[in-house]
């Protein structure tokens, strides 16, 4: 089974934070949240493994409160 | 409204049990005879089982309801022996074309695979296949369907279950060894017993309208419009019925006023801005409507079982209502029959709850799932929705994530308790729980179907091939399988005709395309064992009877 990587896997890390920064300059936040979701979906394409991308949504909101369980409203 | 179909209106005729003085007990009530109610009887009346069937009403399905069968369904109903006649009248479409905003991002051709006897689903107004399976009662002596009887009360006891029932001519009272709840979502019976059904209300309202086209105004596709400039940006999906009826769904938003929505002024505008102004159409029936995803926590309570909507309820998305009550009862008939003729233990009828309450989620969860894409519940959610449309206009990827309903298929029972996990390896997946796949065979000589030879009893597939014959030993064991108390009878599946003579109980069929071997992974000696319902329950490598009769006693659950 896949694991996501933590540590660095980038041979230069530079070059990809400098494309991802980059790739919000001139951008209203809309379209800027817009571009954002396109690239995710792109990335866990690439990604494929469910249980990886799982990994990396748990990591990605673990500082912030957990979600409010889902209620039985009926 | 309806100007495409009568409604047949179906006699109250007083029964005897109304004049015996004393409740009168029967094996089994139904209560409800929507499509769930009237499968359930069917299926218990193939078993030999007599039943009453008692519905409040006196007609079929009114308005708006299911549309879409999916092939699951299809093949119970081969079964029950309303398959056909549904086909008849059906129809299919195969290019399905999804719209965002202004255009068309992409079509896409949903061909069946290959050597099934029916396809994914077909397109079929509720009416129709009410009024197929009230007929097919007709011809069976052992339904006895009651209109104009409502229940209104109901007490359990240790050996049965006591019912009032009200009809035009005043109340009476009649006794069930079991009672079979089918009387849909705001289940009185469910009511009865102090039980609930809970879950999730999606907070917006749908508009369903059914207009009348001339054909050659619309192609027989299915399209699915995400914010449609016509529709101030809410989703709108039209898809073809018989009689040249089209089914338009309209996202109205939670705001929507239901009785202003429902109103002939106000539809026919929006039927207009979607289909054009010159498009000739006349309005047959429209409705509106709030969906819910929701289920019971168990659907049996002693000897009231629950089936359908009275049990579990799903948004339409994926067409997963109907399709999924028929699979209950398709999985409840003969385990009752079995416990009522006293050859299964009480709690094989638990193992319905098991089966059929992972079935349910596994409904909930992908139709709560299409929702969600349909209508986005937050910013986030519409983001990601909005991005995967425009990315699907170029790139194949983002079609996969685009939901406006998965299509409806049966679960594959994988943990069920009453499967006999493998002990040899198997590829593919006719693993123990799953629903039997289909393939062409020859029986007797004619051209038939693997899953028209399956179903209302136990079976064995048994694989060979002419340079692996079953042994003189092997018959006489698949004989006296099949003389047993509880029945196995079986099948050796060959590429061949094989020449040889074959005992009681036990029949060849010709594999000649090899199709059937290959979708169960069936090399010569391969054993499975199949349920009723045509599910797996176990398998093995070489046949072994006294391994067939160990699987057969846990599938009852033992
Ligand atoms: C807009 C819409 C679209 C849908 N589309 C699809 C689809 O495409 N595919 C699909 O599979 N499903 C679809 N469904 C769901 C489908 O219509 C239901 O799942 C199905 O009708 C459930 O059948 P049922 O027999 O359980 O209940 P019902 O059809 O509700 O039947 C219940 C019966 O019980 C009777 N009854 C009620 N109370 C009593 C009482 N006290 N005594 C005696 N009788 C009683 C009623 O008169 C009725 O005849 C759709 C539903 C809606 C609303």
């Amino acid at each position: 089974m896949a694991k996501l990587i933590l540590d660095n896997n980038m041979a230069a890390p530079d070059d990809v934070y400098e494309l991802l920064t980059e790739l919000h300059r001139g951008l209203e936040p809309e379209q800027s949240a817009d571009v954002n979701a396109r690239l995710i979906l792109l990335l866990a394409n690439h990604i494929g493994d469910s249980e990886v991308v799982a990994e990396a949504t748990r990591i990605a909101r673990e500082h912030l409160p957990p979600a409010p369980e889902l209620k039985r409203e009926i | 409204m309806i100007k495409t179909y009568e409604f047949p209106e179906y006699p109250y005729i007083r029964s005897a049990d109304q004049d015996a003085g004393t409740a009168v007990r029967r094996p089994v009530v139904i209560g409800g005879a929507g499509p769930i109610g009237m499968a359930m009887a069917i299926d218990l009346a193939l078993h030999k089982v007599p039943v009453v069937v008692l519905d409040d009403n006196n007609t079929v399905s009114f308005g708006s309801r299911a549309v879409c069968y999916a092939k699951r369904l299809i093949e119970i109903m081969d079964r029950l022996g309303v398959g056909e006649r549904m086909m008849q009248k059906g129809v299919t479409w195969n290019v399905g074309k999804v719209f965002f905003e202004e255009s068309e991002v992409y079509s896409f051709n949903m061909l069946p695979e290959e050597h099934h006897r029916r396809p994914g689903f077909i397109n079929l107004q509720q009416y129709y296949i009410e009024q197929y399976l009230v007929d097919r009662i007709q011809t069976l002596d052992e339904v006895d369907l009651r209109w104009k009887n409502k229940i209104t009360a109901l007490s359990q006891a240790e050996d049965c279950v006591r019912l009032t029932v009200e009809t035009p001519d005043g109340p009476y009272e009649l006794e069930a060894e079991y009672l079979v709840a089918c009387d849909g979502a705001n289940s009185d019976i469910r009511a009865m017993c102090g039980l609930t059904s809970s879950g999730q209300v999606f907070q917006d309202r749908f508009l369903i309208a059914d207009v009348i086209m001339d054909p050659k105004c619309f192609p027989p596709e299915r399209w699915f419009w995400f914010n449609p400039p016509f529709h101030d940006g809410q989703s709108t999906l039209l898809h073809r019925q018989p009689d040249n009826v089209w089914r338009i769904d309209f996202d109205l938003g939670w705001d929507a006023d239901p009785e202003e929505e429902k109103k002939p002024e106000n539809i026919i505008p929006r039927v207009k801005a979607f289909l054009g102004e010159d498009v000739e159409f006349e309005l047959e029936w429209a409705s509106v409507y709030t969906f819910c995803c929701r289920r019971m926590d168990d659907f049996r309570q002693g000897r009231v079982l629950f089936a359908g909507d009275s049990a579990h309820q799903v948004s339409p998305f994926g067409a997963r209502g109907a399709n999924s009550g028929v699979q209950d009862t398709d999985n409840l008939a003969w385990k009752l029959a079995l416990v009522l003729d006293g050859k299964a233990p009480v709690s094989l009828l638990d193992s319905y709850t098991e089966e059929r309450l992972y079935a349910a989620d596994e409904n909930i969860k992908n139709s709560t799932r299409s929702t969600d894409f349909i209508t986005p519940k937050n910013e986030a959610s519409h983001q990601f929705r909005d991005a995967v449309l425009n990315l699907s206009r170029n790139y194949g990827f983002a079609r996969s994530l685009v939901n406006s309903g998965r299509l409806s298929v049966p679960s594959t029972y994988v943990d069920s308790s009453l499967n006999t996990p493998d002990t040899e390896a198997f590829a593919g997946r006719m693993m123990p729980g799953a629903p039997s796949t289909d393939g062409p065979v020859l029986r007797n000589g004619q051209e038939d179907y693997l899953l028209s030879s399956l179903g209302n009893e136990f079976r064995t597939l048994l694989f060979v091939d002419p340079q692996n014959l079953p042994t003189d030993a092997d018959l006489a064991q698949l004989q006296a399988l099949a003389q047993a108390e509880l029945p196995v009878y079986s099948y050796l599946v060959s590429p061949q005709p094989l020449d040889i003579a074959l005992p009681q109980g036990v029949e060849l069929l010709v594999d000649s395309l090899g199709v059937v071997a290959e979708r169960f992974d069936g090399q010569p000696g391969t054993c499975y064992l199949m349920r009723p319902d045509q599910h797996v329950c176990g398998r093995m490598r070489r046949f072994d009877a006294d391994r067939v009769i160990a699987i057969q006693r846990k599938a009852i659950g033992h």
